[in-house]
């Protein structure tokens, strides 16, 4: 096929000139040259000499440096010499297939041939009896006939660009994006690609028409990630903080940038409720406002209080109406001879808030559940999770980080980290005694029961301390002090629940310290574990105080608007702690460091304890939407100040933290933990509030009724009366929502549909064994081809 | 908004990645050397900037591993880079590229000695760019050897692309740490 001087030329030139691409020619000749190359070498003894001079100046260290462990069965023991057999091998390994495979773009086009080819044929199903049957199982999937290793490059990229025409548009495009080429290379490949999608199209236009809808789907898909895009393009403020973000990811990584990130996820989903709410809710009663007007005048106390001048104003429950806003029979009724000048829509207000509320809550649920599926998909990995050391190697960069002192801080992180993995496989080699084991565990059992006791004793005094609050307010109202004393009375008990959130992670993590953990991945979920038994237990003592009634709100008469009021002054003073924990953890520690103590040992950041703040502060948001329909807008607010915060001070004082986190793993942790204990509880706070709890008599837009869920029960009957042609909803109605059963057997679908995740994960696993078995198979047969290899070579050196 | 039209046809802009950021990258690119770099692209002029200006770049200037990453990009694998090739690498390191593509440029960023496997020596290379040699000769010496047992699956003692590739899909993180802001 080739004749002998022009062939060795062109190996001569693949091994001298190792960056260049070599032109698919030359890669054919490689790949079929096996046999010849065998039989030129022993004729070819001094160039192959002067060549492994060249290889051994190039250095392929994997042939000559000393063998490991491994790698030494396949070494013969006189390897380190020179001789010809030797360069002929190397030749050899230079050309086969997987090595080349990155090498060239005509390897790269072929690959991504193949691998289109293989997709085509999975989703086209073909027969068994058309695959040859070879004696290694991976050439079955080779298309031998049109094999594209022999071809130019330019019918390579024709080939490659037929088959990318078989696949849908959204494969076809993520198929482009993947591809390992240059972008002119992807442009020449696109541009082969409309050149043969237009005689085609017409063709495909004739036949017919596999799925119009399918395919539409994707076209549309792709339309609108191209206006996408050029609407960001457009529209900086289309992604806030983008260089604020920059900043702290460049000089703090890409943990202390999740909790920014989780932050910003929060905001977007307050703004999304609070627009609903605006919308369906706010603004309507903000239009026809009630007839009692608002007595209180506005004092600035209000912004920490709650009461005052807003107690009756949009912010509550109570100033909502339980009337339909412009009901034109109502106007009728008024009498106004004048007739209005746009048509009349009456709005029935119970029911557009019950409903707002509950949409805002399904679409919230939706959307966590969406990330957190998104989130957990990136980061759960099926198989083993050894190789810890390897993927601290190549993927604990964080390339992100771009000041100078960062990237140092960086070095030395990943430095100490590698050393506590050596440290780390070297004690897992010589265990602990049973003596040391019993002491381990007897110090875990006693920090576990410290903890547990701590949450016990902050609920029990939370109790007690909210009876005796009471029992100081009733004196108060008894002897009528002033105004600002009772106010400030409803203050205290925000404020001790506050006191212990914030001052009990401190003491957790000296608890940490004394307990010390092997891995500092485990410290970190015990320290969010405590934290979070804590803040939820006390909420739930909270919630069950505001729905008995017993202790607080109870003699009120607008219970709602006094527990919205309560839930208000608990945001407010979480936000004040948050503030002056940040003052007093960071700067005043900065300062006391710098000046007192002159280490440049800065305060770090503690990402654990502000997530599980901010996770707080949206459950509190989230138990008073339904009492306070504002109070969305004011988490808005709170969040951006939070932000802005949080980054000053971050910057001013904080440095980066030198415990390693998985910022991927830790993103998933903090939306399930969004997800389940926050959201979850919340979601059964509401639902018991909505379906059982009496509404009170004289406020809000359900009073006098008995659940407000009775509303709905009202205009479903309504519906029945008007048209009796609707049973279907009242049937929908009494037998899916106020059965049981329609729910159990929702749990019973969502267990197997769980049940069935969980095999196929099994399955995957398994085969994930027994493929490592394969490669590892087919790496001990190279090894013996080229061990035989050597022997022939060896063999004809002999002989010659 | 005149200008900035006629940078680019509507084909050059279809086969980026970071379509939103072109104009940026290109005036970012321009800065580097605004008298070497032409305003209008549409003729596609040949226009390489050498490797020392490409390395000074704030988002490249202290990263240990600036060398190779503007080795692996650039057309002549000297780190002189067209504007072709200074998109291209911002769109593999941006957020938006797939794993496997980022996996595999990689794989060459780490491949020092260009021989499409990651050997004992490109590894040693590796871990002393990364903790700045202040690891001892011994532990570099560990560290690769468990690498290697770790993550090389047809045991000839080097990580092919397919070997780094598997190790690559179990390392979640990765997709966030193998990218840059811009």
């Amino acid at each position: 096929m080739s004749q002998p001087p022009p062939f060795t030329l062109h190996v001569s030139e693949d091994t001298e000139s190792d960056n260049q691409e070599l032109s698919p020619d030359n890669e054919g000749a490689l790949h079929t040259s096996f046999r010849q190359l065998i039989q030129e070498q022993s004729s070819l003894a001094e160039a192959g000499t002067e060549l492994e001079l060249q290889e051994r100046g190039r250095g392929h260290p994997a042939h000559l440096a000393p063998p490991d462990a491994s790698a030494s069965a396949w070494l013969e023991p006189g390897q380190g010499e020179q001789h010809p057999g030797d360069s002929t091998t190397l030749r050899i390994l230079a050309s086969m297939p997987s090595r080349t495979i990155g090498r060239s773009r005509g390897a790269i086009i072929s690959q991504y041939y193949n691998r289109t080819a293989r997709l085509r044929r999975r989703s086209s199903r073909p027969s068994l009896q058309q695959l040859s049957r070879a004696a290694r199982p991976s050439l079955r999937q080779y298309d031998l006939e049109t094999d594209p290793a022999r071809a130019t490059l330019e019918d390579k990229r024709s080939l490659l660009a037929k088959e990318l025409l078989s696949l849908s548009p959204s494969q076809r495009s993520h198929m482009l994006l993947s591809v390992p080429l240059s972008l002119a290379e992807k442009r020449a490949l696109r541009r082969e690609l409309n050149e043969q999608r237009s005689p085609l199209g017409l063709r495909a236009h004739h036949a017919a028409a596999p799925s119009p809808c399918g395919w539409s789907k994707d076209y549309v898909a792709l339309g609108c990630r191209h206006l996408w895009y050029r609407l960001l393009a457009l529209l900086p403020a289309a992604q806030p903080w983008h260089y604020a973000l920059k900043q702290i990811g460049g000089r703090f990584g890409s943990s202390v940038l999740s909790y920014f990130l989780f932050l910003k996820t929060l905001l977007m989903f307050n703004v999304f409720s609070f627009l609903i709410l605006l919308v369906f809710v706010v603004a309507l009663q903000a239009a026809y406002p009630p007839a009692k007007a608002n007595q209180q005048s506005f004092t600035g106390f209000e912004l920490l209080t709650g009461a005052g001048y807003f107690t009756h104003s949009l912010l509550y429950y109570g100033y909502y109406g339980n009337i339909t806003l412009n009901d034109p029979s109502a106007s009728s009724l008024s009498g106004s001879v004048a007739a209005p000048a746009a048509p009349p829509l009456p709005y029935n207000m119970p029911l557009a808030y019950l409903f707002t509320v509950g949409v805002s809550f399904f679409a919230t649920c939706i959307l966590l559940v969406y990330s957190m599926y998104h989130s957990f998909g990136e980061s759960y990995r099926v198989g083993s999770s050894a190789g810890d050391l390897a993927i601290k190697v190549f993927c604990a960069w964080d390339f992100k980080v771009i000041q100078r002192r960062s990237v140092k801080l960086q070095c030395e992180n990943i430095c100490t980290q590698l050393k506590e993995l050596l440290a780390e496989r070297r004690s897992r080699s010589c265990p602990l005694s049973l003596c040391q084991r019993l002491g381990r565990v007897a110090v875990l059992l006693l920090a576990w029961v410290l903890s547990l006791s701590t949450v016990l004793g902050c609920v029990v005094a939370v109790h007690y301390f909210s009876e005796h609050m009471h029992a100081v307010q009733q004196e108060h109202r008894a002897l009528a002090g002033s105004s600002w004393q009772r106010e400030g009375i409803l203050l205290v008990l925000p404020l001790t629940v506050s006191l212990l959130n914030t001052l009990m992670p401190h003491l957790y993590n000296l608890l940490a310290t004394w307990e010390r953990q092997d891995s500092p991945e485990v410290e970190v979920y015990v320290a969010i574990c405590r934290n979070l038994l804590l803040k939820m237990v006390v909420l739930g003592l909270l919630c069950y105080q505001w729905l008995s009634r017993r202790v607080v709100c109870s003699y009120e008469e607008c219970w709602e608007t006094c527990v919205g009021q309560d839930l208000y002054r608990f945001m407010v003073m979480d936000f004040v702690f948050t503030l002056l924990d940040t003052i007093f953890g960071e700067l005043v520690w900065r300062l006391i460091s710098e000046k007192r103590l002159k280490s440049k040992q800065r305060p770090e950041f503690d990402i654990a304890r502000n997530v599980l703040e901010l996770i707080y502060g949206q459950t509190l948001t989230w138990l008073g939407v339904l009492f306070a329909p504002l109070l969305s807008a004011v988490q808005v607010l709170k969040l951006l100040l939070l932000f802005y915060i949080k980054k000053t001070s971050l910057m001013q004082n904080c440095q980066a933290p030198s415990k390693p986190w998985q910022a991927s793993r830790m993103r998933t942790v903090f939306i399930t933990l969004l997800c389940f204990p926050s959201f979850l509880g919340t979601a059964v706070f509401i639902s018991y509030t909505i379906w059982s709890v009496k509404p009170s008599e004289t406020c809000g837009p359900f009073q006098g009724l008995e659940t407000i869920y009775k509303s709905v029960n009202v205009w479903a009957k309504l519906l029945e009366k008007s048209s009796p042609n609707i049973t279907w909803l009242t049937w929908l109605h009494q037998y899916l929502v106020e059965n049981t059963f329609f729910l159990f057997f929702l749990s019973g679908v969502l267990l197997a549909v769980t049940y069935f995740n969980i095999q196929v994960v099994r399955g995957q696993q398994r085969i994930i064994c027994l493929l490592k078995e394969q490669i590892a198979n087919e790496g001990e047969d190279k090894i013996f081809l080229i061990h035989k290899l050597h022997s022939i070579c060896k063999q004809k050196e002999r002989c010659a | 908004m005149g200008n900035k039209q006629t940078i680019f046809t509507p084909e050059q802009l279809d086969a980026y990645q970071v379509q939103n950021k072109l104009n940026g990258l290109f005036y970012r690119y321009r800065d580097l050397a605004p008298q070497l770099v032409p305003l209008d692209y549409t003729d596609k002029p040949d226009v390489t900037l050498p490797y020392e200006l490409i390395g000074s770049m704030p988002e490249l200037k202290d990263n240990p591993f600036r060398q190779r990453i503007a080795e692996v990009f650039s057309e002549d694998g000297d780190g002189n880079m067209t504007l072709d090739d200074f998109l291209d690498m911002f769109s593999v390191l941006s957020e938006m590229a797939p794993r496997d593509l980022k996996a595999y440029y990689a794989f060459k960023i780490y491949d020092f000695n260009n021989d499409d496997y990651i050997c004992k020596s490109d590894l040693e290379k590796t871990v002393n760019k990364l903790t700045r040699n202040e690891l001892t000769p011994e532990e570099v010496r560990l560290v690769c050897e468990k690498v290697i047992y770790e993550a090389d699956l047809d045991n000839d003692g080097k990580l092919s692309l397919e070997d780094f590739q598997h190790m690559i899909i179990r390392a979640p993180d990765f997709l966030s740490t193998f990218h840059i802001r811009i």
